[in-house]
């Protein structure tokens, strides 16, 4: 199936002489929630105004359905909606108005349903009456949300949609994002909390000083780069790690009573039954044992520090 | 054409008029209330009459026009500065909305405004001088097209300016002396002749010129030229706001 957007070669040098793009290339499958994940100033913002039209590109190109954004820009914005990383609302407006005014702008004819269901669904239609300006953060958030979707897109940018909201906030956009995908919708999300991603994506994106440093379906990202650690419960402590032990990669808590055993998921080979033989040989008992997976935010970390 | 988005945004525009009748309305209202009273009853008492019209009544396009033009560049001004300055001009950027489009929209309503301003500034002079109007559909014709141009002036005014000191600059610093030195309050005719043509070199002469010839059939300059420089000085505007959409001069980064 063709991707529903499609990013190629796309850089972009401010006047200052930033070059904040560094030659971008970026598909997004129909239907699939994308997260791009990138520390601040990566880049995250830059490309998605320059997608939505809000920056200019310097170079490349931009598909939406088969649409270029700049040629056949009316075909290409209309499937899209965005909800920016600022909250950059009005003030005395209604919040009826001011959703309904979205659906307009995007060219589409009245609705009240529509704008009642998406009110419904981000629990805003008890404030439908009420002025922006007397909304919470968390409620304008909200908002912002309801704006994006006035016009029905096929394509939704969430930019940093949880930053400084509350957990259970975040919890609400969660289940709203899976409900967006479940009718056909693409979410494309960019954070730089890895929870995020991690709770929701079925890809992900690593953007870095204006480069794309992969792309990966999540489950293939965990599993090729995820690293796990075997923590051994020692029956008593020991002073330091038997020599006979130094082949493996092995540290010592500072409390001397666990042994961590830290190794790759992807190697045919683990190392853990050998690594057992060898602790029974070397006369250390254990009590317990437990394993865990590396996060993807570990996974991250390594990522743009092997970059850097 | 997205009408639905030109409907969109000046139905947006116009509420938020609505919501500031006090001050969009009642101010200029006043104020130009306050110049019938001072130049029209107690200084307009002791001037002969200018082209057989009595001083107050020749005064009463000029008024119209100073309102006209200072109200269509500051709303029109205002309507794109304030969404940039509180940031919602990413919708606005990021919709399928060309820019013709977008300057309907912001500039119709910027302009429509300033009409109905126009209008109830006309009726309120009834209430101090006789009025009459000889030429109606030209009069009309110079209201909405010296409305028109000015709001488009005045969206570029609210692109360019970073700053509210910058959009007040416009209007406070550049139409209002204009206007007062465009043969508001006098026929260019009371000046000594190097002024006369000094004033030639002010654009806003050539409108209150053609404005006041519809009502009373004299002018200071031939209908003709006020026109032409009224749909030059448009065509002008157009193509500045042409070039900003395609560059996204101080819209994009």
């Amino acid at each position: 199936m063709a991707p529903v957007l499609s990013v190629e070669n796309v850089s972009k040098t401010y006047e200052s002489g930033f070059e904040a793009l560094k030659g971008i290339s970026l598909e997004i499958e129909r239907g699939e929630i994308f997260a791009l994940l990138g520390p601040n100033g990566a880049g995250k913002t830059t490309l998605i105004g320059i997608i939505c039209g809000i920056v200019n590109m310097s170079s490349g190109s931009v598909t939406v359905d088969g649409h270029d954004v700049i040629a056949d820009y009316r075909a290409a914005r209309s499937m899209i909606g965005l909800v920016p990383q600022e909250l950059a609302t009005d003030a005395f407006e209604s919040v009826w108005a001011t959703v309904s005014f979205s659906r307009g702008l995007f060219g589409k004819p009245r609705n009240p349903a529509h704008i009642e269901k998406v009110l419904r669904d981000l629990s805003l239609w008890e404030k439908k009456d009420a002025k922006i300006i007397t909304l919470s953060g968390g409620m304008k958030r909200r908002l912002l949300i309801a704006k994006a979707l006035a016009h029905e897109p096929e394509i939704l940018f969430l930019d940093e949609p949880t930053a400084g909201v509350d957990v259970e906030l975040r919890r609400d956009m969660w289940r709203l994002v899976r409900q967006l995908r479940e009718t056909g919708v693409t979410v494309i999300l960019t954070t730089h909390y890895i929870e995020e991603a991690e709770e929701m994506a079925d890809r992900v994106g690593v953007i870095n000083r204006g480069e794309i440093i992969l792309v990966e379906e999540k489950s293939e990202l965990m599993r090729k780069l995820g690293r796990k650690e075997l923590m051994l419960y020692l029956n008593e402590p020991v002073a330091e790690i038997p020599a006979a032990l130094s082949g493996y990669d092995l540290a010592l808590t500072e409390d001397k009573c666990r042994l961590v055993y830290t190794y790759d998921t992807a190697r045919d080979r683990t190392g853990i039954t050998q690594l057992l033989q060898d602790l029974s040989q070397a006369g250390i008992r254990f009590r317990d044992l437990e394993t865990r997976e590396s996060s993807l935010e570990e996974i991250f970390v390594s990522l743009v520090e092997d970059k850097q | 054409m997205n009408v639905h988005a030109i409907r969109a945004i000046y139905h947006f525009e116009m509420s938020r008029t609505a919501r500031t009748l006090l001050q969009s309305i009642l101010a200029p209202v006043l104020s130009t209330t306050l110049y019938f009273v001072v130049f029209g009853a107690a200084i307009g008492s002791r001037i002969d009459e200018i082209g057989g019209v009595s001083y107050g009544a020749f005064i009463v396009p000029g008024l119209v026009m100073l309102s006209l033009l200072t109200q269509s560049v500051t709303n029109a001004a205002f309507g794109i500065y304030f969404p940039k300055f509180t940031g919602t001009i990413f919708e606005h950027l990021s919709a399928p909305v060309s820019f013709l489009e977008m300057v309907i929209a912001f500039v119709g309503a910027a302009a429509t405004k300033s009409i109905i301003l126009g209008a109830i500034i006309l009726l309120t002079a009834t209430l101090f001088v006789p009025l009459r109007v000889e030429h109606p559909v030209w009069m009309l014709t110079f209201l909405v097209l010296t409305a028109l141009t000015f709001s488009l002036f005045g969206f570029i005014i609210g692109i360019w300016a970073d700053g509210f000191e910058k959009l007040q600059i416009v209007p406070l610093l550049i139409i209002t002396p204009l206007t007062f030195l465009g043969g508001s309050f006098y026929s260019i005719e009371m000046l000594p002749p190097f002024w006369q043509k000094v004033t030639l070199l002010n654009p806003v002469v050539y409108l209150i010129s053609g404005f006041r010839w519809s009502f009373y059939g004299i002018a200071d300059v031939s209908v003709a030229i006020s026109l032409g420089m009224t749909a030059f000085f448009m065509l002008a505007c157009l193509i500045a706001i042409w070039w900003i959409f395609r560059t996204g001069w101080r819209l994009k980064s």
